[in-house]
């Protein structure tokens, strides 16, 4: 993990939504084999950053680079075999059953006449095992719980089989344990499938403890890029978030731990 | 992963079960049986009837000329027509269900059909023949099309374009109202006739276009719009980040089902339900995610030459637009829905 290579970059983007800008002139790399999370403020454009990054929002000025070339001029076919994305609202069908769904993911992969194949069938099974949701195929989606729905739209994205995957809020509606669930398959497909994983999220101390790299973003500028010792400062959450706070290490796993500052009208020394 | 080995996953093939489900195929078959045995009454019940055996005989070509006559030249054409119109309605209403995710999002809700039926009125009034009549409603249903989707704006959302095209419905209503207004009693006697939806006199003429265009729309829908449908039921972005060019599909979607919903106006009026019944009624049956393209034509053409066989035999003296039994029975059955699905507590 140099972090000196990326095959996903975006550089000088203007990002709007119609005559709404979000962001001007933003530059960012993705270090490969990173894990990164961006975090910031509501409304601060990660989300919006994520969205150019997948393809989904065109720049109004500037490029997002994947290999080499711009990400607009290659067919969305060849983008989705190189560059997955679990968005933040997806629909299950009505009726559609886990393995179903799952199989999905193999789209970018088959063609009109080529339907199926043995390379289908075991990163398919492959991907339910890795999440976990194997014993479920044959269960519809829309009985399951939200952790285990979030499990099966994972394991979709995995049969993919994409390098680089975009996760736009992979935990938010999950209850802590399930957050953590999903973080900690996520930190094993980056550690164990050597994937380029990009996620928003809004906790900053599961961000602290999960990314190998950090994009601080405040009014759809980056505010700080790193490794989270480095970025997550009390200064930098006071200047990004307005929050004054204190970090301290987190006691398991020795990753900055944010803890807001208490209420001041105790009237305790500031 | 060691887990990779656990039997239970092994012992049946996910390709085995993310295929096409068998219970698909039999609602297909069904339908398309029950079509064919229909048909096959329908074309030997009439002013001279012919024994089911000797129709199916002459449909092979070995029937007796007095047969053949009277199925290849009298009752083959109306019965063709209702085929591909039924089939033509389901296609394009299943399209269009999907893509706006709405089961209620049918072309005759949305003002598709009410396009090409203010055309056609215009043409009636200014008393134009059939033939300007029938490119009439195909332009009408078009331009009505892409109003909605122009108006609607290019990202095409789901619950815009049906606003957009509740809107487009009424106001296409208020102007064929003010056209019955204007024209005189024998015009307007035609144009409430085939406002209705009727397959009364239809011959070639009306049977081949309509099938020149099930065969060019079809394989395209069937073929290449059909899985990117499939995937677009799970929103734009994820069918966008599974490789699937959104707006091309839909666009091109769209102008098939269009292209479909019109041409059938044309032949047989703008027949109520059809388009909104069938593909809801193959969904229920088959239970599949997906448009259902083929159980929803199956079915489609089922419905409309049962409809069109009852609304020729239900009363004994006279025969009845296919268009007042489409609207009977699709609306009993929307009713009879709506108030399933509410004590089911799912809407």
């Amino acid at each position: 993990m140099t972090g000196h290579t990326s095959r996903l970059s975006g550089s000088g983007m203007t990002l709007a939504y119609d005559k709404r800008v979000i962001a001007e002139n933003l530059s960012v790399e993705i270090p490969d084999g990173s894990f990164t999370v961006i975090i910031g403020p509501n409304a601060c454009g990660k989300s919006t950053l994520l969205r150019a990054l997948a393809r989904l929002l065109k720049p109004t000025a500037g490029t997002v680079l994947l290999d080499g070339r711009d990400v607009h001029s290659q067919p969305t076919r060849t983008v989705a075999r190189t560059l997955g994305l679990l968005p933040q609202s997806s629909t299950a069908p009505d009726g559609i059953t886990v393995a179903e769904l799952v199989a999905r993911g193999r789209y970018p992969h088959q063609g009109i006449l080529r339907r199926w194949s043995a390379e289908d069938e075991n990163v398919v099974q492959e991907s339910m095992l890795a999440t976990g949701v194997a014993d479920l195929a044959d269960r519809h989606v829309d009985e399951l719980s939200g952790g285990q729905r979030q499990r099966v739209w994972l394991a979709m994205a995995l049969a993919q089989q994409t390098p680089l995957l975009l996760l736009d809020e992979p935990t938010t509606y999950l209850d802590i344990a399930h957050q953590i669930e999903v973080l900690d398959l996520c930190a094993e497909l980056h550690e164990r499938q050597g994937r380029t994983l990009v996620a928003v999220l809004h906790d900053l101390n599961h961000a602290a403890r999960y990314a190998t790299h950090l994009i601080a973003m405040r009014s759809g500028r980056v505010a700080r890029s790193g490794p989270p010792s480095e970025v997550l400062t009390a200064e930098l959450v006071e200047e990004v978030f307005g929050l004054p706070c204190r970090v301290i290490d987190d006691p398991e796993t020795g990753t900055p731990l944010v803890i807001p500052a208490a209420r001041r009208s105790t009237g305790a020394p500031v | 992963m060691t887990t990779l080995e656990r039997p239970a996953v092994r012992n049946r093939s996910i390709g085995s079960r993310v295929g096409i489900r068998p219970r698909a195929v039999v609602v297909g078959a069904v339908a398309a049986l029950g079509a064919f045995v229909i048909s096959v009454f329908s074309l030997g019940t009439g002013d001279f009837a012919i024994a089911p055996a000797d129709v199916v005989t002459t449909l092979f070509g070995e029937g007796n000329p007095a047969h053949e006559f009277i199925i290849s030249e009298l009752r083959l054409p109306r019965l063709v027509t209702a085929l591909a119109v039924g089939a033509a309605l389901a296609a394009g209403g299943a399209v269009f269900q999907s893509l706006v995710r709405n089961p209620l999002g049918s072309p005759d809700m949305l003002g598709v059909t009410n396009g090409a039926s203010t055309a056609a009125l215009t043409v009636v009034i200014l008393g134009g023949t059939s033939t300007q009549l029938s490119i009439a409603a195909v332009a009408g249903g078009l331009a009505a099309t892409l109003l909605i989707q122009l108006i609607a704006g290019r990202a095409l959302h789901g619950f815009r374009f049906i606003l957009v095209g509740i809107g487009m419905a009424a106001i296409l209503t208020g102007i064929s109202g003010y056209l019955l207004t204007r024209g005189v009693q024998m015009e307007n006697a035609r144009a409430l006739l085939w406002l209705t939806g009727s397959l009364d006199g239809r011959d070639w003429g009306q049977a081949v276009p309509m099938l020149i265009v099930l065969g060019v729309t079809l394989p395209v829908l069937l073929l290449v719009c059909g899985p990117g449908l499939r995937m677009l039921e799970m929103g734009d972005d994820s069918a966008s980040a599974l490789g699937v060019p959104v707006s091309l599909l839909r666009n091109g979607s769209l102008l098939a089902a269009a292209l479909l919903v019109s041409f059938a106006a044309a032949s047989a009026g703008p027949v109520n339900f059809v388009a909104l019944i069938a593909p809801h009624l193959a969904k229920r049956l088959t239970r599949a995610p997906g448009p259902n393209l083929l159980p929803s034509i199956a079915v489609g053409a089922l419905l409309l030459t049962g409809a069109d066989f009852i609304a020729q035999h239900l009363l004994e003296d006279r025969a009845l637009p296919v268009g007042v039994v489409t609207g009977l029975v699709g609306g009993a059955y929307l009713v009879w829905l709506l108030t399933t699905e509410r004590r089911a507590g799912r809407i």
